[in-house]
């Protein structure tokens, strides 16, 4: 019930802050499209770095080719309402156009994210059977390979990109997905697989001996990180209405990498805090454009030498505000019995 | 027949490139357990040095002791970066999770990419000829000089590498340290000193592929090293990572496999044969060819 209200509060607030900023609630005001754009671009890189997160900093797997498993939920979704999207909107002709577009979004998102999670699964199953650092290479080429197949495959427009999708995603979308990807995240860290979760992170081979499917459950948190990528991915391509390949390049994961460590890896309010950081330096640095990527790359290395756990750490946000939950995050649970 | 044997040779000498990168990986996962993300970096680094030196070279002709020089200093300049890299980045986080040493090692490869573009500009350049070159008509199979360089330099690293390792203090030194870093430095080993030594062997290996490649396929760019350094992992995982004679079989495998898929299928999958290599290698025989399969202990 509580849930429900939440969900709800959600929803009613994301649709005023929409009206609000598109200059629908008060007249004679709305915000720049340009910082609207920036606006959606940033709940975008939420949806993706507390996906990752999920992988590199709760689990910790390291996966470096986050933007990979977007690229395949961008083309799967644009394809999708581009071939599809007629019949799909014709087939619901009695509803309203608005209802109509809402549903077809979440019929590719859910394509999209399918194919994505499929696809995790396949780099998944091989790298995470072993211990150690295998995923981060096979990601990473894993990354590289998609971006060319999908260069060389025609019918998505190879190398000249794909566009003529419908804009179905708004801030409104994007940010309600943002909502949803947060709260499916907290619920899982939080509930006993979660914990499972942490546990692989802390020690693999512990919690092997205490009876843990180490491969089964980095596989299927895997999974759930890559379909969350593939939702961002079709929300990409679809707020901005054109796609190209270069668009999803290693770099791409890099940033989102960046964020998470920035933010603090295990941490979701810290990769939320990372997203925005990023998107608000790399926006305020548009002048130094050529040494933005030089100062995180060295950010980078000095977080680990100084602070290895990011602004953050394991920590949320509001654990910084209330006493009772800063004293339980500093001591360890007690075991009683 | 000719067409096959012309492709064998043509996937040895690219094979040579991967096997002198896939050694400095495997010596550093050898001694750090660490997947040195940067070290396809360093190899771009030592084809730009390489570019640089021949440039000043220039004028005089392409010369056989011009080359040598080139490749000598190319090593020499990446040996130092190898050990400028270990000092200041993974040092320091040595002793960390292995998490916070691997996101260093991509911190640094960043940075060096991204430098890399600043300085040298993001456009590819045009590596000029350092030998005097001829080709050799064998059987109806056309040996280039630069292959043949690129192999038969590539094997005398190789040997000089292998008997180092083996039958020296140092060699003996850096075996040690490998099987266990603990008990290495227990032993009054300077584990630290070794480690650096292990960066600069590898990194110079790079430098001398780089300049390697250079000859054969004169155009480098800031971001060739990913690729390159992807590749070359692949083989040291399919040799079995942390063995010396493995890089060098993975690296011959790696090159010939990615050219015959080259010759007889599609160029477009060039790139996706060493992947699709690691999977297969991953599911089937993680420990690779010549590793052995350890068992994870507390």
């Amino acid at each position: 019930m509580k849930a429900l209200v939440r969900a709800v509060v959600v929803v009613v607030v994301l649709v005023l802050l929409n009206a609000l900023f598109t200059g629908g609630l008060i007249p004679d005001f709305s915000i720049s499209p340009y910082f609207l754009q920036i606006l959606s671009l940033a709940g975008i890189n939420i949806i993706l770095a507390v996906s990752l997160n999920l992988i590199n900093g709760f689990t910790g797997q390291f996966s470096i080719g986050h933007a990979g498993f977007m690229a395949i939920g961008a083309y799967v979704s644009s394809f999708m309402s581009i071939t599809f999207g007629d019949r799909i909107r014709a087939s619901m002709a009695f509803a309203p156009e608005s209802v109509r577009n809402s549903a077809l979004l979440l019929v590719v998102l859910a394509a999209g994210a399918a194919c994505a999670s499929i696809a995790g699964f396949l780099v998944g199953v091989p790298s995470l059977r072993l211990r150690g650092d295998y995923l981060a290479i096979v990601t990473l080429g894993f990354g590289e390979i998609i971006r060319v197949f999908i260069l060389n495959i025609d019918a998505v427009g190879g190398a000249r990109g794909l566009g003529g999708m419908p804009r179905l995603a708004n801030f409104f979308w994007i940010y309600l997905f943002a909502a949803a990807t947060i709260a499916v995240v907290t619920r899982i860290v939080n509930s006993s697989f979660g914990r499972t979760l942490i546990a692989i992170r802390e020690d693999e081979i512990a919690a092997e001996a205490m009876g843990v499917n180490t491969t089964r459950h980095k596989v299927i948190s895997f999974v759930v990180s890559s379909a969350m990528a593939g939702v961002a991915g079709g929300l990409f391509a679809h707020y901005l209405m054109y796609i190209h390949t270069n668009s999803f390049t290693f770099i791409r994961s890099f940033e989102i990498i960046i964020m998470i460590v920035i933010g603090g890896l295990g941490s979701i309010t810290g990769s939320v805090l990372g997203a925005v950081l990023y998107i608000t330096l790399t926006e305020g640095l548009r002048g130094f454009a050529q040494y933005r990527m030089l100062l995180f790359s060295l950010l980078l290395i000095v977080i680990m030498i100084v602070r290895p756990g990011g602004i953050l750490g394991h920590r949320e946000l509001r654990d910084f505000f209330s006493r009772r939950r800063r004293v339980a995050a500093a001591t360890p649970p007690v075991v009683s019995g | 027949m000719t067409t096959f044997l012309q492709q064998l040779v043509n996937g040895l000498s690219l094979g040579s490139i991967y096997a002198l990168i896939a050694l400095g990986y495997t010596m550093v996962y050898g001694v750090l357990r660490l997947i040195n993300f940067a070290h396809g970096d360093v190899y771009m680094l030592g084809a730009y040095t390489g570019y640089y030196l021949s440039r000043k070279l220039k004028g005089s002709e392409p010369s056989l002791s011009g080359a040598l020089v080139v490749m000598l200093g190319a090593m020499l300049v990446c040996a130092i970066v190898g050990v400028v890299i270990e000092r200041f980045a993974y040092r320091p986080v040595r002793r960390a999770a292995r998490l916070t040493l691997l996101i260093t090692a991509i911190g640094v490869s960043l940075f060096i990419e991204n430098g890399a573009q600043l300085v040298f500009g993001p456009d590819p350049k045009f590596f000029p000829s350092l030998a005097p070159r001829a080709d050799f008509l064998v059987g109806g199979v056309r040996l280039t000089s630069e292959q043949l360089t690129v192999i038969a330099v590539s094997f005398i690293l190789m040997i000089l590498l292998r008997l180092f390792i083996l039958k020296t203090r140092t060699g003996k030194a850096m075996r040690a340290v490998s099987f266990n870093l603990d008990a290495a430095k227990l032993m009054g080993i300077s584990t630290d000193g070794i480690i650096a030594i292990t960066f600069a062997l590898g990194s110079a290996l790079a430098a001398a592929a780089g300049v390697l490649i250079g000859m054969q396929i004169p155009k480098i760019d800031p971001l060739m090293g990913i690729l390159y350094g992807l590749k070359a992992f692949v083989a040291a995982v399919l040799g079995g990572i942390g063995n010396v004679p493995g890089a060098v079989l993975g690296g011959l495998l790696i090159g010939t496999s990615e050219v015959m898929v080259v010759g007889y299928l599609s160029s477009t999958y060039r790139d996706a044969i060493a992947f699709g290599i690691l999977i297969l290698v991953l599911l089937l025989r993680p420990q690779g060819i010549l590793g052995r399969a350890q068992k994870e202990k507390v």
